[in-house]
């Protein structure tokens, strides 16, 4: 079964001190930078469109492509910027590897400003993952002394400084707009495009916003080649990726493995699901792509097979849930974070989110009324297309599929309470009293 | 919009099958009020920049313009119209319509049902929208938020939280339009509020502006907070009487009496703002020292008298002072009465003894206003439009933000928008100055001639010039010869609403109305047929040399309106020339002049009576009566007519609206202009320099009863550069003692990097820290000690 993975990214992960330069460089970091550099900026950023790394953050925009769309005869100095805001329940992809192997995203992030002509790129993180942000800095100050980053890297004339920036703990700040208005010292609000950052981004400058993973990819590519990459992977989403599998499965942690690997691969990979259970449902992306049943779990686990099966790739963290879980509760539980992180700018998504969150609640409690779920629905629809951003449209996504799937058991809650209906003692990974599990979100 | 549409590339949309052509850029919200739609918006803002939050303006297009369309609905106040594009709004599209009731049920949900004891109620766009736009049933049950209400972002401003819909407008305007970026939403989600630094208040002086385009009621002001409902309020446009930006307001009175001001809209003026001081400084008129009887002293006490013994009382003084009698005619008043003013004094007391500089002033400043400020009709003026057109505009001695509120803003509008550079011969670089991205010619008093003469300007430049420059020999010198040898363009903006008025009416000793010169044979006798009468040929005394000449004796008698002998740099000396003279004061309040006066007259507050200001652009700006006149007071102008009947004269007329029928008439002078005599700049010297100016907010008795205004007023300071610190002994002073001829003034010291060396910059008149008590003005050579901190505000 270990053939179905291809460790790349996650290669040295087990290593000793695998954030230390000379371990990294032991395993052969910093080649990719190496040959980078005797290439010129357009030649590399034409090995990373050849590739077709597509964007590991959500969306999966062809990264190249976006390097791309920097107007290089804008007078402005051009910035790359990368997103390590990660923060979607369920995600847990970017800090690992900022954990474990940062120089990969340094060598990564000199590699692709080059690319782009940027001499000062931006690692942004979230703020509450103080370690990693160590192992960042240190990664960066390691670099810095040995000549990888500063002034004429390793003699190629090509200067870049990086700049660790912590967030202050903003769902809202992954969104790339968001980013940049945080970055420059604002209220963390998505600004409104166009300008897209491409063109006025950072500083009103061109500027790149790429997901840590896809910065981190880079130099794979460039060190092994385009067509070893693209020798990984389906038609249209090539290479491997980092998929997260959390909740009820054996062995729950990260399994890098080619694009297009199939859900059952990959639970079978995690161990199955617990012992004496069966699968529910599961994200495939994260909390805000919409859920899937056991009857997609045959499903390509690519962009475009998830976009046939009605969701998304999103940023490849499937939580996994087994029959004892309620989907009442935990669609609740979801809604909650994206109440609590509408950054509130717009209207239907501060107000729908907050409306949506008093609704699940009556459905949690059991006090329902009769038409609710349809009132639900609606308040859903009433948000949908509207909103600012997207953050939106994830919060009505994980409900509007949730309600789908699984209607009857939200009906319930007009006269069950939740925690009656699927005690959740029973859901819990470890032995624990019911009564500190029917807490109030 | 605000470009000419014949400068722009025009583009042609459908908007509920309507074809409409708009200037390319348009935003698809203006292209339908272009078409006569209305979509409904609270974020949006026509001089704001567009935010997109609220999502009201919700519309289908089925084309962009490109034969495809978009799958959702689409906010128009952030899509760009483009050519051929589809619209359809709530009007015609089941998908607008449809988007446009959501967001308003879900604006609704956290907003509370307190209509009838809210401000806002009845002229509320959320509660019209609603009713308009929206659902006629909300369907949440669920629990609203709440907040202990209300907070305040200022003595002035206040805010309920929980009616705020969050559309940013405020904090919009605060930052982009007023550059006060003070408030700003805090907190995240549905919490979100409107929020200010702790101990740091939204003083600005722009602050109103944010309760009129609040679409809720969640600012309002202190002053007006449940005082009136708006379908009890009897609204008048007219002109506020503040400065002489020309703000159009509208005045809303209940029952006679004013409730409060908001800002007209006239986008050649004001826009859509106003200053605070033109919102709120209204009351002055309404306390309780509004003269309401004539009165006329008896055995040293001033007692009410009936009307025709008040007219009798006047009119004998003035018989007996013959042909030594002066008028002083302040700078606060219309065009109307300015020009009876006149009339009076040269036609009637046949004297060019006539004034309406009741502030410092110059010979020099007199030719210069002559020659090149008045008798222009309107023609060939500076106006706010050609200051966003300007290569340069160079401001000397000239402090907009303070001064007029609304060239600044035009100025900070057209540096954001347009990159207008801006110039300012100044001491330091105030806030208002970086606010505009002004750049800094630092300059003492005296070395301003010779900063104006060093400029680096081409025709295309303009000029604006401050009222302190009477104060600095040699700077109307430089301006004359700078205009000449550059072709560029000059204003000069004065502080008072009634100067540019007065100085067309002819309220100068040396000018005649609509330009013409009494030292012109020709151009009397211009006005000698206008006015049937033969006019006097002898020079006049200016306001100084009225009082000193009072004060001696060898005047005798003086008209005054409105008038403070603490206008004057030395009121001392003016209370002295007013004490000696036999004085008829015309004036709506007691004041120091009317409590010396030998006879009283009331006249009418502004608000009470009609006729035109001409602001610094020399435009038309309509006076309207907002509330009829309750009291016993008449107008000026009938009060002039009755005395003039009393000395055997006829005014001519005896209504605003009469008076201006005539001046209308007038012929503008257009021979000879009297050449300026040059002045000499004064030697620098090597002593410390005053720099002085009115602020914005001060102890003007025009704001007397504004006490949530005057309680955002500015700190008072002293700002001096760290090096004049350092030489004076003052490095590790907090308070510095500065020292003049009649007394001194302690002030905080504090520190400003920009200050030239040299100089110590005090504002001109704030509450208990007056700066006349020192009998020192702009440019004078002060004396600097350390000081202990007062033991009281101002010793």
């Amino acid at each position: 079964m270990t053939d179905t993975l291809t460790p790349v990214l996650t290669r040295n992960w087990g290593q000793p001190r695998s954030w230390v330069l000379d371990e990294y460089r032991a395993q052969g970091g910093y080649e990719g930078l190496k040959k980078a550099l005797t290439m010129t900026p357009t030649e590399v950023m034409n090995e990373v469109k050849d590739a077709n790394l597509r964007g590991r953050g959500g969306a999966g925009f062809p990264t190249g492509m976006k390097w791309s769309f920097v107007p290089q005869d804008n007078p402005n100095p051009k910035y790359l910027v990368v997103n390590g805001d990660e923060s979607e329940p369920g995600t847990c992809k970017d800090i690992p590897l900022l954990m474990a192997s940062p120089h990969t995203l340094v060598e990564g992030v000199i590699i692709s400003s080059y690319a782009i002509n940027a001499h000062t790129a931006f690692i942004y993180i979230r703020g509450e993952v103080v370690h990693p942000i160590r192992r960042v800095r240190k990664a960066v100050q390691e670099a810095y002394d040995a000549g990888l980053l500063g002034k004429d890297i390793l003699g190629s004339g090509y200067d870049l400084d990086v700049i660790v920036h912590s967030g202050a703990g903003a769902y809202i700040c992954g969104e790339e707009t968001a980013l940049l208005n945080s970055l420059e010292g604002l209220r963390g609000q998505p600004r409104l495009r166009p300008p897209f950052p491409a063109v006025a981004g950072l500083y009103a400058s061109p500027t790149v916003v790429n997901n840590v993973e896809s910065i981190s990819t880079v130099p794979s590519i460039l060190a092994y080649g385009k067509d070893w990459f693209t020798s990984m992977g389906t038609e249209k989403s090539k290479g491997f990726t980092i998929y997260s599998l959390s909740g009820h499965v054996a062995h729950p942690g990260q399994y890098e493995a080619p694009m297009g690997i199939t859900m059952r691969e990959l639970i079978d990979l995690a161990g199955g699901i617990r012992e004496g259970h069966q699968l529910k449902f599961f994200t495939p992306g994260g909390s805000s792509t919409p859920i899937l049943t056991p009857d997609a779990l045959d499903t390509v686990m690519d962009f475009e097979g998830l976009a046939a099966a009605g969701t998304m790739l999103g940023t490849k963290a499937m939580q996994i849930f087994d029959e004892t879980t309620s989907i009442v509760r935990t669609t609740r539980r979801w809604v909650e974070f994206y109440k609590h992180e509408s950054c509130g700018k717009c209207t239907p998504c501060r107000e729908g989110t907050w409306w949506l969150a008093q609704l699940l609640a009556r459905f949690e409690e059991g006090t329902a009324h009769e038409g609710d779920v349809d009132k639900l629905l609606s308040v859903c629809d009433d948000i949908t297309g509207k909103s600012f951003c997207t953050l939106a449209e994830g919060a009505v996504a994980c409900v509007t599929s949730a309600v789908r799937n699984f209607r009857e058991e939200f009906e319930v809650g007009y006269h069950t309470p939740a925690w009656e209906y699927l005690p959740y003692a029973k859901s819990a990974l470890f032995p624990v009293a019911q009564d500190d599990l029917e807490v109030r979100a | 919009m605000s470009e000419p549409i014949s400068m722009a590339e025009m583009i042609t949309l459908t908007i509920d099958g309507a074809q409409v052509s708009v200037p390319k850029g348009t935003l698809a919200i203006r292209a339908a009020e272009a078409a006569g739609v209305a979509i409904p918006r609270f974020c949006d803002h026509p001089l704001l920049d567009p935010a997109g939050a609220c999502r009201q303006c919700l519309v289908e297009i089925p084309d962009a313009g490109n034969g495809r369309g978009f799958p959702k609905p689409q906010p128009s106040c952030t899509t760009e119209a483009a050519n051929g594009m589809v619209i359809k709004t709530q009007a015609t599209s089941q998908m607008a319509k449809d988007a446009q009731e959501q967001i308003l049920e879900l604006l609704l949900l956290n907003h509370p049902l307190d209509c009838p004891i809210c401000d806002k109620g009845g002229e509320c766009p959320l509660q019209n929208q609603a009713l308009a736009d929206g659902r006629a049933n909300t369907r949440f049950d669920g629990v609203k938020r709440t907040y202990p209400k209300p907070i305040p972002l200022s003595d002035l401003i206040l805010l309920d939280r929980e009616r705020c819909v969050l559309c940013a407008r405020c904090t919009r305007f605060s930052d982009q339009i007023s550059g006060d970026p003070m408030i700003n939403l805090v907190e995240r989600g549905a919490k979100s509020q409107i929020g200010i630094y702790p101990d740091e208040p939204y003083d600005s002086y722009f602050s109103g502006n944010v309760t009129q385009i609040c679409p809720v009621g969640a600012l309002t002001s202190a002053d007006y907070r449940f005082s009136a409902r708006p379908f009890d309020l009897t609204s008048t446009v007219t002109t506020c009487e503040n400065c002489a930006s020309g703000c159009q307001i509208r005045v809303d009175a209940r029952r006679g009496v004013v409730r409060r001001r908001l800002a007209g809209e006239n986008a050649e003026v004001n826009e859509e703002w106003s200053c605070d001081r033109g919102r709120f400084g209204f009351v002055s008129g309404h306390q309780k020292d509004r003269l309401t009887r004539p009165m006329v002293r008896k055995s040293g006490e001033l007692v009410p008298v009936s009307w025709p013994e008040a007219i009798e009382a006047a009119v004998t003084g003035l018989k007996r002072a013959r042909l030594d009698v002066g008028v002083l005619t302040g700078g606060r008043l219309t065009v109307e009465t300015n020009y009876a003013y006149s009339r009076f004094a040269r036609a009637v007391l046949h004297t060019n003894s006539i004034d309406f500089r009741s502030r410092s002033q110059s010979a020099e400043e007199a030719q210069f206003l002559a020659q090149h400020v008045a008798g222009r009709a309107g023609q060939d003026c500076v106006t706010y439009a050609d200051l966003e057109k300007a290569s340069k505009v160079v401001l000397v001695s000239f402090e907009p933000e303070d001064e007029s509120p609304m060239v600044f803003l035009r100025l900070r509008k057209a540096n954001r928008k347009k990159g207008l550079k801006i110039v300012t011969i100044a001491a330091y670089a105030s806030r208002g100055a970086a606010k505009m991205g002004a750049e800094l010619i630092p300059a003492r008093p005296s070395d301003v001639p010779q900063a104006i003469r060093d400029l680096d300007i081409d025709k295309d430049a303009i000029i604006l010039a401050g009222v302190p420059l009477t104060q600095i020999p040699g700077s109307f010198t430089a301006l004359a010869d700078k205009v000449a040898e550059s072709g560029a363009r000059l204003a000069w903006v004065p502080r008072r609403a009634g100067e540019i008025g007065a100085l067309e009416a002819g309220c100068l000793p040396t000018l005649l109305p609509s330009g013409h010169l009494v030292s012109d044979d020709a151009s009397r006798d211009e006005m000698s047929e206008v006015w049937g009468s033969r006019l006097p040929s002898t020079p006049g005394l200016s306001a100084l040399e009225l009082l000193q000449a009072a004060s001696e004796g060898n005047i005798k008698a003086l008209v005054t309106a409105g008038i403070e002998a603490r206008d004057f740099l030395d009121p001392d000396a003016a209370l002295a020339g007013f004490e000696k003279a036999f004085v008829v004061s015309l004036e709506n309040r007691m004041s120091d002049v009317a409590a010396l006066a030998n006879v009283v007259l009331p006249v009418d507050l502004l608000e009470t009576t009609e006729g035109t200001f001409l602001n610094w652009e020399h435009r038309v700006c309509p006076v309207d009566e907002a509330v009829p006149n309750p009291r016993a007071a008449m107008t000026d102008i009938r009060v002039l007519a009755a005395l003039a009947e009393g000395l055997g004269k006829d005014l001519g007329f005896r209504t605003a609206a009469a008076a201006r029928i005539e001046l209308a008439s007038l012929p503008t002078w257009t021979g000879p202009r009297e050449p300026m005599t040059p002045v000499a700049a004064l030697e620098p010297g090597r002593s410390i320099q005053l720099v002085t100016w009115r602020e914005l907010l001060d102890d003007s008795r025009c704001l007397d009863g504004a006490d949530a205004l005057l309680a955002t007023a500015r700190e008072v300071v002293a700002r001096i550069s760290p090096q004049t610190l350092r030489d004076e002994g003052l490095a590790t002073s907090t308070y510095v003692r500065l020292t003049g001829t009649k007394g001194s003034v302690v002030y905080p010291i504090r520190v400003e990097p920009t200050m030239v060396d040299g100089a110590i910059w005090v504002p001109f008149n704030p509450h208990s820290w007056r700066l006349n008590q020192t009998g020192l003005g702009v440019g004078a050579n002060v004396i600097l000690a350390a000081a202990p901190a007062p033991t009281k505000e101002g010793e």
